[in-house]
């Protein structure tokens, strides 16, 4: 493990720290809301480890909903992961298995932002050991805010808005990763159709706009292929 | 709002919506350690995936409605603008979260109570 990358991973996190520490307060918080207890919040948050899906999981196990229901809300809010894990494995292929599937089990959407943004920009930097100092530490920072949730059950001075430094990292990402006329419009469009689609259930507005995205940056790619090749 | 569920039917959904998951998660990772190559049209779609699932995660946090009346949150876009600007100048993350939070509190607590 190269030890100054995993040690560069958990700098680079600490920033989006800001936003994840209310945010595992809250998870901790619902799951006393639900009727559940310090086990069950701590099962939650290692075993299925993915804040939206926690949350919306214990919003229905508190009202009763049927069981099938909450499983697959989910695994709906979660299926953002799917894209995740096909644009980062071809930085992993040649991991062993039983490395993949950490890699895997720790797979976040600040986890893939921030590794995706050192693979893609860095072709020298494809360390594992970056992604798994980004990612151990949201794991480690997930686990103690949650508990703190449940024990303290104090809630962050709301106003603050201190979770609003997630997307702002995120859009400090995205503003390199649009390099080129059809990353961009996959960027214009995902963005739009996400704000159209954000009334959509189970979180599917990130789903439509990223798949809307990617489809109009292959598009326009086509299109300027094609017409280049015309002259 | 507490359940009825008991105990054991909720240790049962921990561990099949925990093991669902980490499928998820783990597809195309798994996957790609049996293929020697990436299909060149998969790997010309992926190239789109970053850019677009950040705008998809971003821009909907600066652009929300106010509920109830129907209007643009005008502080989280104020903020989104000028971070948006900073970023796009510097590309640095700590510059653009404290150009972001320093436009998001302005906004919110000096500009709009005087409004």
């Amino acid at each position: 493990m190269d030890r100054s990358e995993f040690r560069q991973g958990v700098r680079d996190v600490v920033p989006l720290l800001l936003g994840i520490i209310p945010f595992g307060f809250i998870a901790g918080i619902a799951t006393v809301n639900a009727g559940l207890g310090l086990p069950e919040a701590v099962g939650l948050s290692t075993i299925v480890f993915a804040g939206a899906a926690q949350l919306a999981a214990l919003d229905l196990i508190g009202r009763d909903a049927p069981l099938a229901i909450i499983v697959v809300t989910a695994l709906v809010i979660n299926l953002r992961m799917l894209m995740y894990s096909a644009s980062i494995a071809p930085h992993f292929q040649r991991l062993s298995s039983r490395t993949k599937a950490a890699v895997a089990y720790l797979l976040t959407d600040q986890a893939y932002a921030l590794a995706i943004a050192r693979y893609r920009t860095d072709d020298s930097a494809r360390s594992v050991a970056y992604y798994f100092g980004v990612a151990a530490t949201l794991w480690v920072v997930w686990q103690l805010t949650t508990i703190a949730g449940v024990v303290l059950g104090t809630s962050v001075p709301e106003s603050l808005g201190l979770e609003f430094a997630v997307p702002l990292v995120f859009l400090a990402l995205l503003v390199p990763a649009m390099e080129d006329g059809p990353t961009t419009i996959a960027g214009i469009l995902g963005g739009t159709v996400a704000v159209v689609t954000a009334g959509l259930p189970l979180n599917l507005g990130l789903l439509v706009g990223a798949s809307v995205g990617v489809l109009a940056g292959l598009l326009t790619e086509t299109a300027t292929e094609g017409s280049s090749n015309g002259d | 709002m507490a359940t009825s569920y008991s105990g054991p039917v909720i240790w049962g959904l921990i561990f099949v919506i925990g093991v669902l998951t980490f499928l998820i998660r783990m597809s195309f990772i798994g996957l790609f350690g049996y293929l020697d190559e990436i299909p060149p049209q998969i790997q010309r779609g992926l190239r789109f995936v970053p850019a677009a699932v950040l705008a998809a995660l971003v821009v909907p946090s600066f652009v929300t409605l106010e509920p109830g009346t129907g209007g643009v949150a005008v502080d989280k876009l104020a903020a989104g603008i000028v971070a948006a600007g900073v970023a796009w100048r510097t590309e640095n993350v700590l510059t653009t979260i404290g150009a972001g939070m320093t436009t998001l509190w302005v906004v919110r607590f000096v500009l709009l109570p005087a409004v």
